[in-house]
């Protein structure tokens, strides 16, 4: 059988299960739109390659499945750098399309030709440039592959235009096997033993849990460990909701701005179980006061996360579900003790940070960011799928939406990409049809990828956008008021576009609220309506978010409101 | 921690692209490179190359980690100890001023290197050894006036069982 370049993409594609492309087209891939119109793969034209790249991000993070972008190339792929470098932070599975131009041109800096396998190499877990359209059916598997196992990541495929235009007969290939690329996943058995010994004998135990436990699907696993030892949990920004956060043993966050008590705990402990981690310094502070007392555990199936940052007494190279899991076994066959007496003092303790110091704010006359949230979680009973943009809005969410479910939250994490949260909210509803997806927003951040209302209007999705509108670069605000002796220099966002009449202008539908008793019929209104709406709330302006660790300080050195 | 120099030994795909990301590695995590040296093995798929860097301990990990999870890199190993033998191989050009000419010789002969080119002014000279030998002739050479210098970098590989 004869096939194109373009035919076997698409060939590939459908056999990787891929339903749906976030993209944006232009000369060279022109072919390969020609050929995608005829599968029954869906297209969303996106209004800027940085939405399809996140578009594509926030769909792989609610549906579990690989996202996937096509762009063209030259401007076209320059433009995904951004996204791609959020995603590899983050540890996200896409496989992304880039048009090259014809491979007698490369080099001979052609129209909108750029070395986008060059500029991204340090950001994508592999890439490819395809050279020869008989290689291109092998890579394209590779890719997927890659990108969905171990440490998942982006893969990008550069694919010039006479590779996809060229016939060949095509030849199914055989199953992909790296011989240089082979996770571990199931973990060292003595080292799990190692493990329980201390946590047979741990007296400040806690367990530190991120975004490999939500990668892993293994939040059943982890629930289960920490109920069984009675272990509480706190988990990392990427973590949030592989614990259920209304659960006793629930901490909260940890890191800069994590709960007081999450905090103390890390800074008291003598056993952090760290599962599915890599030690941000947003969340260690300073790294050598970081759990000074604590023996640490570590469970990651990437080896380059373990010590990384921090000495670890027992590493156990693994995936966080089999690792977990089996770990739940050999604890089943051992005498923990009486655990209600032995955690008695410890959790004690821990109900006393609670306390004396808890997550706190008091709505007066003006309406507080942590209210909308806190409100946006009530009405929601918290089964939303939040996106985020990057800043106060960011934390706010964090701290105040009590998330239950993993794959509940999508944020930018490594690389806090303002701009990241509208088009990963497109693409989480396209992911989950029948969920309320709502982008928690600054009115700085929003500004950064704004077009994608088109986006959303034009495949009619319900997403809605809450901006938190405090009329400044908020974050980078707090910082100068607490560092820089109040010098707002460059972070006044009064010169901003009307959020309700650009709605508008948009298709969709805008909100106002600007004072405290009209955050929850606003809310209602707009979480209630069937169509994409922004709900813009006037906040207190120079409200911070606390606590707040200054960057480099101990994080049990806590700024408290 | 103190710094030491450490050689690897890391075998890749042999294909384009794949030193860059080695060497895109390094500047990007900033890691130290003090000599490279990469080649085709006896299987024309794979290439090894030899590596010497300066780091502590914790360091070496992580750079052995890092390297071990690029795609392309199939099998990464410090050599250590006395279990390897190590070579490196350099082109001196010396000058050769009448009066010294007998010198150069004699240290040529004294540590059995060649000469490999004889100009009007200078010798060019092919020295093989390990790194003591290459500072050893290099400190005898210099106060007779080296004009330039190629070196390959260190290559090194296990020994096996006597
Ligand atoms: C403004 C701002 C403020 C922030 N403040 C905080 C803060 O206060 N607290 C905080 O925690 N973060 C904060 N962050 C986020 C922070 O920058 C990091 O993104 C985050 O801490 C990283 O989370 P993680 O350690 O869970 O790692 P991730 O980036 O989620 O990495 C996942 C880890 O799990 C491993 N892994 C992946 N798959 C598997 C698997 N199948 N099995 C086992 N392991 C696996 C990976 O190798 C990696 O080590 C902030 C970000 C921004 C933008
Ligand atoms: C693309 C990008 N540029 C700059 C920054 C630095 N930055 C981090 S938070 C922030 C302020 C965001 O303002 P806004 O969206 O209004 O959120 P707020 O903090 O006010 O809630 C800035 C500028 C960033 N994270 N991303
Ligand atoms: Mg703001």
């Amino acid at each position: 059988m004869k096939l194109t370049g373009a035919q076997i993409l698409m060939k590939m594609l459908k056999e990787e299960g891929v339903d749906t492309i976030f993209g944006f087209p232009g000369g060279v891939v022109i072919d390969i739109y020609d050929e995608l119109a005829k599968t029954d793969i869906r297209h969303i034209l996106v209004r800027h390659e940085q939405g399809a790249i996140h578009a594509a991000d926030g769909y792989a993070r609610a549906s579990g499945k690989v996202g996937v972008c096509l762009v063209t190339s030259g401007p076209g792929a320059t433009n995904t750098v951004t996204g791609i470098a959020s995603a590899y932070m983050d540890s996200i599975p896409v496989v992304i399309f880039t048009g090259q131009v014809p491979t007698q041109l490369i080099g001979n800096d052609a129209f909108q030709e750029v070395d986008i396998v060059g500029i991204t190499r340090p950001c994508t877990k592999h890439n490819y440039l395809v050279k020869h359209t008989e290689d291109l059916a092998r890579i394209v598997k590779e890719a997927f592959m890659i990108a969905a196992s171990g440490r998942p990541g982006p893969v990008l495929i550069d694919l010039p235009k006479d590779v996809s235009t060229t016939k060949i007969i095509y030849k199914a290939p055989k199953k992909v096997e790296l011989k240089s690329y082979k996770p571990t996943y199931s973990p060292n058995i003595k080292q799990l033993q190692r493990a329980i010994k201390l946590i047979k004998t741990a007296k400040k135990p806690i367990i530190f849990a991120g975004g490999g436990v939500v990668l892993s699907r293994g939040s059943k696993e982890l629930t289960e460990l920490a109920h069984k030892t009675q272990i509480p949990v706190t988990c990392s920004l990427m973590g949030l909701g592989v614990f259920p956060g209304t659960d006793p043993l629930w901490l909260g966050m940890i890191g800069m701005h994590g709960t007081y008590r999450a905090n103390m705990c890390s800074g008291d402990c003598d056993l952090m179980i760290a599962v599915g981690v890599r030690f941000d310094d947003r969340v260690t502070g300073k790294t050598d006061t970081f759990a000074p007392n604590a023996k640490i555990v570590h469970i990651d199936i990437d080896p380059t996360s373990i010590r990384k940052n921090i000495p670890v007494a027992v590493p156990v190279v693994g995936d966080c579900k089999v690792t977990l899991g089996l770990l739940n076994k050999l604890l089943d066959k051992e005498d923990l003790g009486d655990l209600k007496k032995k955690r008695k003092s410890w959790l004690h303790q821990i109900a006393k940070w609670k306390s004396t110091t808890p997550l706190a704010y008091k709505q007066k006359d003006i309406i507080k960011p942590q209210y909308v949230v806190e409100k946006l979680y009530e009405l929601t009973k918290g089964d939303a799928i939040i996106t985020t943009e990057v800043g106060q809005n960011q934390m706010w969410a964090a701290q105040y939406y009590h998330f239950n479910k993993p794959n509940h939250f999508i944020t930018s994490g490594g690389l806090g990409v303002m701009g990241f949260g509208l088009p990963a909210a497109i693409g989480a509803q396209i992911a989950c049809p029948k969920k309320l997806v709502v982008d928690i927003a600054g009115d700085g951040s929003i500004q950064m990828n704004i077009q994608e209302m088109a986006t959303a209007k034009q495949y009619g999705l319900p997403v809605k956008i809450v901006i938190l509108n405090n009329q400044y670069l908020g974050m980078v605000r707090q910082w100068q008021e607490l560092f820089y002796g109040k010098r707002y220099c460059s972070t006044g966002m009064e010169h901003a576009p009307d959020f309700v009449k650009l709605a508008e202008a948009y298709g969709a539908v805008g909100l106002r609220a600007t004072k405290p008793e009209e955050v929850e019929p606003v809310l209602i209104k707009g979480l209630s309506s069937p169509k994409t709406v922004i709900m813009d709330f006037a906040v207190e302006r120079e409200e911070c978010v606390y606590p707040m660790v200054p960057a480099g300080a101990p994080i049990t050195e806590m700024l408290l409101v | 921690m103190t710094k030491q120099k450490h050689i690897l030994s890391i075998l890749v795909d042999n294909q384009p692209g794949v030193l860059s990301r080695i060497a895109g590695l390094f500047s990007g995590r900033g890691y130290n490179i003090e000599s490279l040296s990469v080649a085709e093995t006896i299987d024309p798929l794979v290439s090894r190359v030899t590596m010497v860097t300066m780091a502590d301990k914790p360091i070496v990990e992580q750079i052995m980690k890092q390297l071990h999870k690029l795609i392309n890199v199939i099998k990464v190993y410090e050599l250590t100890g006395s279990s390897y033998v190590q070579r490196e191989m350099a082109l001196i050009k010396v000058q050769a001023k009448p009066e010294y000419r007998a010198e150069i010789l004699r240290i040529v002969d004294i540590f059995r290197c060649k000469v490999v080119d004889v100009g009007r002014e200078h010798y060019t000279l092919e020295v093989t050894g390990d790194e003591g030998k290459m500072d050893a002739i290099l400190n005898l050479l210099k106060p007779i006036g080296i004009k330039e210098i190629a070196k390959t970098g260190i290559i090194a590989l296990f020994r096996e069982p006597k």
